[in-house]
């Protein structure tokens, strides 16, 4: 168990510095995260009295977008240079690979939607109205939905002919449920209208849910050949 | 009356939908007999 | 076998008509629709049929990811939830939990069915015939899915005057269920056949697990937005009742055979494969003299 959580560690700590050593692809990530703020604010006009309604929408529609884009890159590198084999030889237990690699992928997608939601705020002019705090319960649960089941989609996609568009092919469906929990729950915390709370217990579930389900499959997934 | 179109739209639309289907499984089999007799005869 | 086809064929194609004549002429108009509403006789099945497939499909995945390490195991709880359901309703407080019309003992009975239909599945098809029949269910499931999300928006649309209500449960979670088995079928296309399989089959778990989330986080939705009028609920005329198990049985003989065929065109498929996979292994010549042995029932 403790070589489990060390291993898993000692990942996460090699994807963030390779990360932020090649900064290329985090720069080009958050212009791509601005451009996409932008483009929804042309799109959708921010002085419009509903605007509050629909910014929840927005918002996790350019944060789905963000997070497709930076899942199919994490894994890339590792098929590079060919890391993937080197970890089905290794004993080491799939799932501190796995656990790794969604919690830097967490990190990183954490960053981006820190980077855009300033932008959101004073292009739309955002005043929330209901409990602020829970907000972040409901980032933090929705990022995760995102990010746990990007990361074994991402996985899977690996071996597929059409690897990018296979990540959102598969991602989209699967995430209805929770994409629906964190827009309405966004929803409703800006507005104030209703409570947020039935949304961030069904983000947990999802959470939970998803989180064993990939654990258990994804050693399946990483040995299937 | 109007809404009777809808009736017969939603009969034709679902038999036409099979049929698509169905379709699709005769060309995939003519195909496979096709290969099959080509390696029969051992290329 | 060969004939069995034919004959069953036949059968179907009169079970068929005889529905659709129950269904158009025999049944009796609905007083608040009129005869639009008969096109639940084609909806509906579908959708029953349709969810029966993708069951199959959920319990063929699931056999195939556990025939290596886990089956035994699987198989256990399996029939530990089976007869964990069946022990339950019979105890008072869940008794409470089930809902007026529905007597314990039909419950019960569903909860043996679990395990009977999962017992089933794996001894009829072993190894191989797993995944064929998982190929099989999805694609096949898809086709009469797509039919319920194209029959009822137009059933929507005279009644309710909308095509579209987005807090509809059931063509939400329908729409849903088929974006899964669509993504599902694609990712059979794009992947390489040594893993596609296990691959699909964890695919289909994920799916599994994601229906209820989606029903549950739809049915909150509907609780906080208005939904149109819908009339209607209360209990059906029996003589619609008995149509609409007609119709059922007619697609369910008929989603049979196309499965059959489907069926029989994967296994031919793989066996195509086989031999072009042999014939560059070994060589023209030797492979030809190899056996295909279900190449001569191919017709």
């Amino acid at each position: 168990m403790n070589s489990f959580w060390g291993l898993t560690l000692a990942t996460l700590v090699k994807d963030i510095r390779l990360e932020w050593r090649s900064k290329d692809a985090l720069n080009s990530m958050l212009f791509f995260s601005l451009l996409v703020v932008v483009i929804f604010v042309f799109s959708f006009d921010p002085l419009a009295e509903e605007s509050r309604h629909i910014v929840g929408g927005l918002v996790w529609v350019a944060f789905l977008f963000a997070a497709v884009v930076a899942l199919n890159q994490t894994w890339a590198r590792e098929l590079r240079n060919q890391v993937l084999d080197a970890y089905r030889v290794s004993p080491a237990p799939a799932n501190a690979l796995f656990l790794a690699k969604s919690l830097g992928n967490f990190v990183f997608v954490s960053i981006l939607e820190a980077l855009m939601t300033p932008l959101f705020i004073i292009f739309y002019n955002l005043h929330v109205l209901g409990p602020a705090w829970q907000l972040i319960p409901v980032a933090l649960l929705g990022t995760w939905a995102l990010v746990v089941n990007g990361t074994f989609f991402a996985a899977m996609s690996l071996r597929t002919r059409n690897r990018e568009i296979m990540l959102p092919l598969l991602l989209f469906p699967i995430s209805i449920p929770a994409v629906l929990g964190m827009v309405a729950g966004t929803t409703a915390i800006l507005t104030g209208e209703n409570s947020a709370h039935f949304y961030i217990v069904l983000l947990l579930t999802y959470d939970v849910v998803f989180t064993t389900a990939c654990l258990a499959l994804f050693g399946t997934i990483l040995h299937a050949e | 009356m109007n809404a009777v179109k809808f009736l017969f739209a939603a009969y034709i639309a679902t038999w036409v939908i099979h049929c698509f289907y169905i379709g699709t499984l005769v060309t995939r089999f003519r195909r496979l007999r096709q290969q099959l007799k080509e390696l029969g005869k051992g290329k | 076998m060969k004939r069995l086809f034919p004959i069953l064929s036949i059968i179907t194609a009169v079970l068929l008509a005889y529905a659709l004549r129950q269904a158009l002429v025999v049944a009796p108009t609905d007083a608040l629709q009129g005869d639009v509403y008969r096109i639940i006789y084609y909806h509906v099945p579908s959708a029953w049929t349709a969810f029966l497939l993708f069951s199959i499909n959920f319990v063929a995945s699931i056999q195939y990811l556990a025939r290596a390490k886990a089956e035994k195991l699987v198989k256990w709880i399996v029939i530990a939830i089976g007869v964990a359901g069946v022990i339950a309703t019979f105890l008072p407080p869940v008794q409470q939990q089930i809902p007026a019309g529905m007597r314990p003992s039909a419950v019960a009975t569903t909860f043996l069915m679990i395990p009977a239909f999962y017992l089933l599945i794996g001894w009829l098809f072993r190894g191989e015939k797993l995944d064929i029949l998982a190929v099989t269910s999805a694609e096949v499931g898809v086709v009469f899915c797509t039919i319920v999300l194209v029959t009822g928006p137009i059933w929507a649309r005279p009644v309710w005057g909308i095509w579209w209500a987005p807090g509809d449960i059931r063509l939400t979670l329908t729409l849903v269920l088929w974006l899964i088995y669509v993504s599902y079928l694609v990712l059979r296309r794009f992947s390489n056949s040594a893993q596609t399989q296990i691959l699909a089959a964890a695919l289909a778990v994920f799916g599994a697990l994601d229906v209820p989330l989606v029903y549950l986080s739809i049915w909150f939705f509907r609780t906080q937005h208005p939904q149109p009028v819908i009339g209607g609920g209360g209990s059906m005329d029996p003589r619609m009742w008995h149509t609409l198990l007609i119709s059922w049985l007619a697609f369910l003989c008929f989603g049979f055979l196309i499965c059959w065929s489907r069926f029989r065109l994967e296994t031919l498929h793989r066996e195509v494969e086989h031999a072009h996979a042999m014939e560059s292994l070994i060589g023209a010549e030797a492979s030809a003299k190899a056996s295909m042995p279900l190449s001569r029932s191919a017709k």
